[in-house]
């Protein structure tokens, strides 16, 4: 096979992988553009990429778990804590990386903890993650007493706030992370374990595949990740609130469910997540720009969620 | 004891039932009479619950007539059977553990009042069906609080509730302790008295023989004969069961076992409580032992403790060295592989790929140490294994589960080859699967074996035991009945120590 050819069966697939989707966002896009002549711009792609940043990052945590047919819904709260971690730090006198370490560290274990709780102790993901999402919200104000905390370290700040090599540093962020997530699930063996489990469960524990390690990290990845998002949210408001990210799990899980992902498990890449996350991001802006009001917003947003899903299934269904 | 034809409740006669290509049933007949108890008698495989399912109204017979009470009988669904006063039990429980013992009793039938459940009435008649039985359930319990034999009782009971010419028990007692059987043999015996005719199924020669009036014994999906009780002995029965001529499908063995080899798994004293007790046994390489037990024997709960599934007592040696398997992955690495029983539950991931099935077992070993899959090794190493056991795929990216059982068999077979095991444990490795593919499955086996693999080959067929095995362990009720070799491989000597007959 010649190399050309060999791009092109890769390119037909990709095609016919997320064609449904790309269709749905591609379709958004002239609709907007349509409606409002600023939205085809540089300006206004690179201001989307920024503000889809928080929920896309926190989506690739959520495509593992998804991916796992689990589900994690103290993202958004997880969010929060990480920004305050961050502030705390500052407040104790820290610098920029001692900080920035030991928020991802934080991440880390509220993720290990949900997965703790679920693989060892045998409690379904939802329950789990519905209570540490209200245990994590709540501690999120332990410092400061509910009052948002200020974050002045100038590093920290920069990350939301300037560029690098002429693109904003938060979508290189996103660029690079996308990268490590997909190159973790499609190309190493970890991966592939996870998509093996996700499967079917019996048959991976048969087959030598040491199931409940691999839920704790995945759930550790999730939490990871979501605190990067608070990391990149909290750089951007200059400050930790405590109602930061809230309800930001139920975009992460739309982003990666537009993508592709099956929440019975098996099946979802990063690829998909990503393009499900911009169709939220396009969605958002190109409302706003058109100073379309909060509640129709979330009724538009839901039904495009709904036809964008349905047009999904279909097209798999038809190939089948 | 010629009985007039009034007296038969229940006539088959030349009933036939194909699948597609496959005959399951040929020529069926069976004469069941009024207030007498009928034993069917056979293998498994042999047709009992194809036979029953037609009686259920699950399946349509091909061919042949049914008559009920005189009339042609051609139920059209479980409830319609009910209906025309046929209750079967069948073995697998089918109750809801979070209704109570009445709700399921009087399930789809409940009483009602202005469309309302009538709960003071459902619990009356319950309790009725329950007393009029004798069974020691409370009706408003939680099935779910009930112990598996119980819940067996209730069962007995919701199939009791219709009111029945006829009754089908399938291997009723197979979760029964003996007082509870006891039960059972008395609600038997109350049933009969009131000219209800039973149909029984069962595996246990002593129980047959104490219950039945007559006894009908099938093999291959033909009826073979019946006979009185009182004329007919277990040895003959279980010859008449299993006495089919050897098919030459079990390629032989390529060479003499040498007895000198030492064991490469050695097995002592392996115990868990309620599951099996002291087992021991040893394997050499390139043996083949097999398995042999009735479903319940404890032969699968064996097995799942020897790859670290499970915990239990008692002394493991491989390879000379004591082991404890805490987990799968931990008796993988040392050597053992497990075709399970259930391919589509615990062997292969159907959505994905077989070419991802047949790595999976071996993932490690196509695994940089950077942690990247080493996707071209892999994907030779899975056509390689694709050829030498010629799995009919379109390509390596087809989904498993879009093969054909046979072929989902041998990828299963394929991921654990390419763990390259010392010990492979194999359990009911052609379950399923249609006679091509299975000769095809003996010959890798025996390819293995040659290879100096030891084998432990677990299966309800007896010729496929007989077929393959060097030696036999046959197991009854968690322990080890006998281990056979040599001239005691046949099946009547197999069949006595399954059936706990002889110990």
């Amino acid at each position: 096979m010649t190399q050309q050819s060999e791009l092109q069966a890769t390119f037909l697939r990709a095609l016919k992988q997320y064609g449904g989707i790309l269709l749905s966002l591609v379709m958004l896009c002239v609709i907007f553009s349509f409606l409002n002549p600023r939205f085809m711009s540089v300006v206004n792609f690179m201001n989307i990429l920024q503000q889809v940043a928080v929920v896309a990052i926190a989506a690739f945590g959520m495509t593992w778990v998804i991916l796992l047919g689990e589900i994690d819904l103290s993202v958004g709260s997880i969010i929060a804590v990480a920004g305050m971690v961050g502030a705390q730090c500052f407040a104790f006198g820290l610098g920029f990386a001692p900080a920035l370490a030991i928020t991802l560290l934080a991440g880390a274990l509220m993720g290990m903890l949900n997965g703790v709780l679920t693989a060892k102790l045998l409690l379904p993901s939802f329950i789990v993650t519905v209570a540490t999402m209200g245990i994590y919200r709540g501690m999120v104000s332990l410092p400061t007493n509910g009052a948002p905390a200020m974050i002045e370290n100038s590093t920290w700040t920069a990350i939301g706030t300037e560029s690098f090599l002429g693109l904003p540093i938060i979508i290189w962020v996103v660029a690079v992370l996308f990268l490590v997530n997909h190159i973790l699930l499609s190309k190493t063996s970890f991966g592939r374990r996870a998509y093996l489990t996700g499967g079917n469960r019996e048959a991976a524990v048969y087959s030598g595949i040491k199931v409940d390690r691999l839920k704790i990290t995945i759930f550790m990845i999730s939490g990871v990740m979501a605190a990067i998002s608070g990391v990149l949210l909290s750089s951007r408001l200059f400050s930790a609130q405590t109602n930061a990210g809230m309800s930001y799990e139920l975009d992460a899980i739309a982003a990666a469910v537009l993508g592709g992902t099956s929440l019975a498990g098996g099946v979802g890449t990063m690829v998909g997540t990503l393009i499900g996350a911009l169709i939220i991001g396009v969605m958002n802006n190109g409302m706003n720009m058109l100073s379309v009001p909060y509640f129709y917003q979330l009724i538009v947003k839901g039904l495009v969620i709904l036809i964008a899903v349905w047009l999904d299934v279909r097209a798999k269904q038809a190939k089948r | 004891m010629f009985a007039s034809t009034s007296d038969t409740i229940l006539e088959i006669d030349n009933v036939t039932k194909s699948f597609g290509q496959v005959a399951a049933l040929k020529g069926m007949r069976l004469k069941v009479r009024r207030g007498r108890v009928h034993t069917l008698l056979g293998e498994n495989g042999a047709g009992k619950s194809t036979l029953m399912k037609i009686l259920a109204g699950v399946h349509e017979a091909t061919s042949g007539e049914i008559t009920l009470d005189g009339r042609p009988y051609r139920p059209a669904d479980p409830q319609d059977a009910a209906a025309l006063g046929l209750a079967i039990v069948f073995q697998e429980l089918s109750l809801c553990s979070n209704l109570t013992v009445a709700e399921n009793i009087l399930a789809t039938r409940e009483p009602r009042r202005f469309g309302f459940i009538n709960d003071k009435e459902l619990v009356a008649r319950a309790r009725a069906i329950v007393a009029d039985l004798g069974l020691p359930v409370d009706v408003s319990e939680k099935v779910g609080n009930l112990s598996i034999a119980q819940r067996q009782l209730v069962e007995i009971a919701k199939g009791l509730s219709h009111e029945a010419k006829v009754v089908i028990l399938d291997e009723p007692t197979s979760s029964l302790s003996d007082s509870e059987a006891e039960i059972l043999f008395e609600i038997i015996a109350r049933l009969k008295s009131r000219g209800v005719a039973v149909i029984y199924i069962s595996h246990r020669m002593e129980e047959i023989m104490r219950l039945s009036d007559d006894i009908t014994v099938i093999r291959d999906g033909e009826y073979v004969s019946t006979h009185d009780r009182d004329d007919v002995t277990i040895e003959a029965l279980i010859a008449l069961m299993v006495g089919r001529r050897m098919d030459e499908i079990y390629p032989p063995p390529a060479h003499e076992q040498s007895a000198s080899t030492a064991p490469v798994l050695s097995v002592d004293g392996l115990t868990r409580d309620g599951d099996f007790e002291d087992i021991s046994f040893d394997i050499r390489p390139g043996e083949i032992l097999g398995f042999f037990g009735l479903v319940g024997s404890g032969r699968s709960e064996v097995m799942n403790a020897l790859f670290g599934m499970k915990a239990a007592a008692g002394t493991v040696r491989f390879e000379g060295q004591p082991v404890r398997f805490r987990s799968p992955a931990e008796a993988i690495a040392r050597g053992i592989g497990f075709v399970t029983e259930n391919r589509k539950e615990e062997g292969l991931v159907l959505s994905h790929s077989v070419g991802w099935n047949i790595s999976m077992a071996a993932l490690s070993d196509f695994t940089s140490p950077l942690g990247f899959t080493r996707s071209r090794a892999e994907r030779d190493a899975a056509a390689q294994e694709v050829g030498r056991l010629s799995i009919k795929t379109h390509s390596l990216d087809t989904p498993s589960g879009s093969l054909s059982g046979g072929n989902q068999q041998k990828i299963v077979l394929a991921k654990w080859l390419l763990t390259r095991p010392k010990v492979l444990i194999l359990d009911e490795p052609t379950r399923g699967v249609d006679v091509g593919a299975k000769f095809e499955i003996y010959k890798i086996i025996r390819q293995l074996a040659a290879e100096g693999t030891a084998i432990l080959l677990i299966s309800s067929e007896l010729p496929e035991v007989l077929g393959m095995s060097d030696r036999v362990i046959v197991m009854h009720e968690g322990v080890i009945g006998a281990t056979l070799s040599g001239a005691d491989l046949n099946p009547e000597t197999i069949m006595a120590h399954a059936t706990g007959f002889k110990s």
